[in-house]
């Protein structure tokens, strides 16, 4: 299937819902890796919007990016409990782990306040990490 | 045949509880897996007859099986941290297994909703009254006068909408409740329909959960026939903390930037398309079908101090010993909770202070840990209940640096919408980075002999620490939503309870 028609099936997904801008988004983020200018137009058109519309919700997001990268991610929580549990310290060792290869961002709480340092890779969540474990994840993202 | 039951939820898993339960299975075992007690420095927490053994590995697995496992904390229901709570919004956590229509029912499910549909519009809301229940949400609203609100609207169509969106660092009652008990919160809306007149739903609930959205999306499927003719639907947020603000979470709804609206209108009368709509938190939807069982409002409202009826779960967050969910009456001391409950903080140093309801919420010096958990009594501290979390710190913390972060993270989040919120935060930021350095000196062009409108001389430290005073001020009373408000919060009480850590270089 090209990209154009998976772009309009998707937008074909959801166009019937109340306020389907934000679940297409979603989908277009998940299957292209980016909201890039071609899928902005597209969708602008499917839901009579302006593009300047949809570029508008698209940059106002975090989860949303124009352009895609291909490196992994890993979201380390930099949120006052994880602060409060030492995750400051862990970072120069965690930008070093990462070099070019990770990118690393930050996240400003996953809900597992008590047991800090967190981390997120894909939708898979991970607790108590320590400079070792934090490392590790990097390395194996 | 042993059964072992684990929990599912998403700090279980993310401390291993998943492996460990495959290891089980793999043992012979039989394994459900639960929700959480929310004794989470115990998780994994494996529970076998009653008795619990944690954190658990998968190293651990025989010694539980063969009983010589030196991991015994006795039987989970007699523990201190669960015997001494009460319990009501999460009476069933770590009883029961999330998505097991059939568990929800055997604890009481669906009580509420039957009542409800048989007592009608009027009744509920009189009882809800009744019950004193205020939004938990962080700002204290009583729930009864929403709802009555929107009942009294003429609409075509009105709104349910459940904000999932906790983004507080420190917060995650939301979460556990949507992981470990989904059909309570949508019990509570369908009730929160039934009252209004409403017969659609939403739950707004943000990326940062995915376990959450995953457990939802299955349970409303689950419980459709139930819950019809009302609807309800699972929405993602984005990654925007700004729309755990109601006005906000409604525009990000609609497809829109999250942008904050002016009130009014209220969203009572002119929420999501422009329709009349309840918007509440989780934890006030999860409430309710408590309330509405039957004698169900007096009870919640025996509970608690003054004007702050019932219980709230607290969430003991941060560097803590014993952290995890702690659901209690109103009135409880931080000293309890941060001493006699959470045993004083996990790396075994002195608590220099605690945060108390998320990122805008104040920080409180350990003098202050008499204050009862009550929203006047903490609206007088000048601080916030809010969502009930609190992170605690360790002497090591720098405030000076928390409060900067605070302004930061304004400035990061900020919809943009408003002057204050959005300039302030980063001329706030400035400011803090100023007063640590010592005050501002003139620099560059401002010293050239052209510049004779310039001040002769820079400011010093107290000048700067005025204009940050001033700035707060603005930022507190100018900004439209809570989050440009209430930033001055967590910056103003660090610096008044600990300004050694502004001043010391």
């Amino acid at each position: 299937m090209s990209r154009e028609q998976r772009l309009s099936e998707i937008i074909t997904d959801h166009q019937g819902r109340e306020g389907p801008l934000l679940p297409i988004l979603h989908d277009v983020q998940e299957e292209f890796g980016c909201v890039d200018e071609e899928a902005e137009r597209a969708i602008a058109l499917a839901l009579n919007l302006s593009r300047a519309d949809v570029h508008g919700v698209v940059s106002f997001y975090h989860d949303f990016h124009t352009k895609a990268d291909s490196r992994p991610v890993v979201q380390i929580c930099r949120a006052e409990s994880c602060k409060a549990r030492g995750v400051e310290a862990l970072m120069e060792g965690a930008v070093k782990a990462a070099g070019e290869r990770v990118k690393l961002a930050d996240v400003y709480c996953l809900g597992l306040c008590s047991s800090g340092p967190n981390a997120r890779v894909g939708d898979k969540l991970h607790a108590r990490l320590d400079g070792a474990a934090l490392n590790k994840l990097i390395e194996n993202a | 045949m042993t059964i072992i039951r684990i929990s599912d939820d998403a700090l279980a898993r993310a401390c291993g509880a998943d492996e460990v339960a495959a290891a089980f299975a793999k043992a012979g075992a039989t394994v459900e897996r639960t929700s959480s007690w929310g004794m989470q420095w115990l998780e994994p927490l494996v529970e076998v007859d009653g008795k619990g053994f944690g954190p658990a590995t998968v190293d651990d697995v025989a010694a539980i099986l063969d009983g010589t496992s030196d991991k015994g904390i006795g039987v989970i229901a007699q523990h201190p941290f669960i015997a001494s709570q009460q319990r009501l919004t999460f009476a069933r956590a770590g009883k029961s297994r999330p998505l097991s229509l059939e568990d929800y029912e055997q604890h009481d499910g669906w009580v509420g909703l039957k009542r409800a549909r048989q007592i009608g519009s009027e009744q509920i809301i009189a009882e809800l009254l009744h019950s004193g229940l205020r939004g938990r949400g962080g700002a204290g609203f009583p729930a009864a006068i929403k709802w009555k609100t929107v009942a009294g609207a003429v609409a075509d169509q009105k709104y349910i909408v459940c904000n999932a969106d906790e983004g507080d660092s420190g917060t995650f009652a939301d979460r556990m409740m949507m992981e470990g008990d989904p059909f309570a919160l949508i019990e509570g809306m369908a009730i929160a329909g039934e009252a209004v007149g409403a017969t659609k739903g939403y739950i707004y609930i943000r990326s940062e959960y995915p376990d959450a959205i995953d457990k939802l999306r299955k349970a409303v499927n689950l419980c459709a026939h139930i819950i019809a003719p009302f609807e309800c639907e699972i929405r993602a947020g984005a990654g925007a903390y700004v729309c755990g603000e109601e006005t906000s979470l409604l525009n990000s709804l609609e497809g829109k930037r999250g942008e904050v609206r002016a009130k009014p209108p209220l969203p009572a009368l002119q929420g999501l398309f422009g329709k009349p709509t309840v918007v509440n938190n989780v934890l006030t939807l999860c409430a309710v079908h408590h309330i509405l069982a039957e004698g169900g409002a007096e009870h919640y409202q025996s509970l608690g101090i003054d004007r702050s009826k019932g219980t709230m779960p607290i969430q003991l967050a941060g560097n803590i010993k014993y952290g995890g969910l702690y659901e209690t009456a109103f009135g409880i001391t931080l000293n309890e909770l941060v001493y006699d409950i959470g045993g004083g903080t996990a790396s075994g140093r002195p608590v220099k202070g605690v945060q108390v309801g998320g990122p805008l919420g104040a920080y409180i010096h350990p003098d202050q840990f008499e204050v009862p958990f009550d929203y006047e009594a903490y609206t007088g501290l000048d601080a916030l209940i809010g969502h009930a979390g609190i992170t605690v710190f360790d002497d090591t913390a720098d405030m000076g640096a928390m409060a900067r972060f605070a302004m930061e993270f304004c400035a990061v989040e900020s919809c943009g919408k408003c002057t204050p919120c959005r300039i302030g935060s980063t001329r706030g930021v400035e400011l803090i980075d100023r007063i640590r350095a010592g005050g501002r000196v003139l620099e560059g062009v401002e010293l050239a002999p052209q510049m004779h409108n310039m001040p002769k001389k820079g400011r010093s430290q107290e000048d700067e620490i005025k204009l940050l005073e001033d700035l707060c001020e603005t930022m507190k009373f100018g900004s439209l939503c809570a989050l440009g408000g209430f930033t001055p919060y967590p910056v103003m009480s660090a610096l008044k309870n600990w300004p050694e850590d502004f001043r010391g270089k």
